[in-house]
């Protein structure tokens, strides 16, 4: 076997001992203990599985937009990859929440079958941020980075929570997470640094992104009940951790923190209740048409 | 608003402990902290490897196609140069 050529070395044989970490991708669930934990209620679990997994779902399709319109080819690849990752995390989030359900529902009829209002994702994931008409790069790395350093935070205390699935789940999304965190604080560090137009992008984008951010720390009364029980995070525990991430990077960026009024709820019912923004709807027709069009359609 | 593209980066990747960097490609970043998380994210994603390093293309002086000739043919005709009179242990496979 020769290592002259990395992809010589790839293509060689079917000898796997060139790969650092070998071809064999198993399950990252495997072996993991699926039943319920006792005195948790099923539709609460259901509902939290959702609310995760959502917010999962939804910024990768956001983040999957990108695809082949990003400002360079090597970003382009980077923003496909934080995708995927959390693509990832929403497969596994949602095959829980149909199994939880026990309704027969698996990942896909989740993600492709459900209307508007079932969705239970936090609304800063919805967010048009481009690369259509009215978004920016700016815009998409300022929410990447807050998404990121509070989903960071949230899955590094999910680690410990009574239900298997989800802290086997949260034990391989925070590996994921540090890296979506460290991408984004450093684009906002170049563009904040960058030239005065580049500054300017930033500063907005963070103005357009920071009225949905109290949300993320607004507990919904599922994941309080489910917190009492050791299995949820309550949401308004992270608030001191990810303000400390966030002050940490605006303050090497030498940017401000915005100053703007968070959105209101609707009536008192905001993302995790199901009551979403507008941009949600053409979010939802673009991710579903296919599979709706042609019911149980396979590649 | 004016686009200057960003400086190319050679990146180079060691696929296990104990072999070394090999050249996998080239990549443009705007600086060498980015070339490397640019590195990781082009030329890593299949599990190729576990070190990375980026060298900006400008700082790599390199031999000329020109210049073939003079430079390698005189080593062509050296038998004298290659272990060719040792046995070679089987299980010492990058020797």
């Amino acid at each position: 076997m020769s290592f002259d050529n990395a992809y010589e070395a790839i293509t060689e044989s079917n000898d796997e001992r060139h790969w650092a970490f070998g071809t064999g991708f198993d399950d990252p669930l495997s072996g993991v203990d699926r039943t319920i934990p006792s005195g948790v209620d099923r539709a609460d679990l259901t509902a939290y599985c959702l609310m995760l997994g959502d917010d999962a779902l939804i910024l990768s399709q956001r983040l999957a937009e990108w695809c082949s319109r990003a400002p360079e080819l090597e970003e382009d690849v980077a923003l496909a990859n934080i995708a995927l990752d959390l693509l990832g995390q929403a497969r596994m989030l949602l095959t829980r929440a149909g199994e939880v359900e026990g309704a027969g529902r698996d990942e896909d009829a989740l993600a492709y079958l459900r209307d508007e209002p079932e969705f239970r994702n936090v609304r800063l994931v919805e967010l048009d941020c481009g690369p259509g008409p009215g978004g920016d790069f700016a815009t998409t790395i300022a929410r990447l980075l807050v998404f990121s350093s509070w989903r960071l935070a949230l899955l590094d205390r999910l680690g410990t929570s009574r239900d298997p699935v989800l802290a086997a789940v949260a034990a391989k999304g925070v590996k994921e997470l540090a890296y979506h965190r460290d991408h984004a604080a450093q684009w906002t560090l170049r563009l904040a640094g960058g030239t005065d137009y580049s500054r300017d992008r930033m500063i907005t984008g963070l103005r357009t992104v920071w009225p949905l951010v109290e949300e993320l720390f607004t507990p919904h009364d599922i994941e309080l009940r489910l917190a009492a029980a050791g299995v949820a995070v309550d949401p308004a525990t992270l608030r001191s951790e990810v303000d400390g991430v966030l002050d940490e990077v605006l303050s090497a960026a030498d940017l401000d923190r915005p100053d703007v009024p968070g959105m209101a709820p609707v009536a008192g019912r905001a993302g995790r209740d199901g009551v979403h923004t507008e941009a949600m709807g053409f979010l939802l027709a673009e991710l579903q048409h296919l599979a709706r069009s042609l019911p149980g359609a396979t590649w | 608003m004016t686009r200057s593209s960003w400086p190319l980066y050679e990146v180079f990747v060691r696929s296990k402990r104990g072999l070394n960097h090999v050249h996998v490609g080239s990549l443009h970043a705007p600086d060498p902290e980015m070339a490397l998380r640019n590195a990781r994210d082009l030329y890593t994603r299949r599990n190729e490897g576990v070190s990375i390093w980026v060298v900006p293309a400008a700082a790599i002086t390199a031999s000329s196609p020109d210049e073939k000739d003079p430079f390698f043919a005189p080593s062509g005709d050296k038998v004298y140069r290659h272990p060719t009179f040792y046995a070679i242990p089987e299980d010492v496979p990058h020797l």
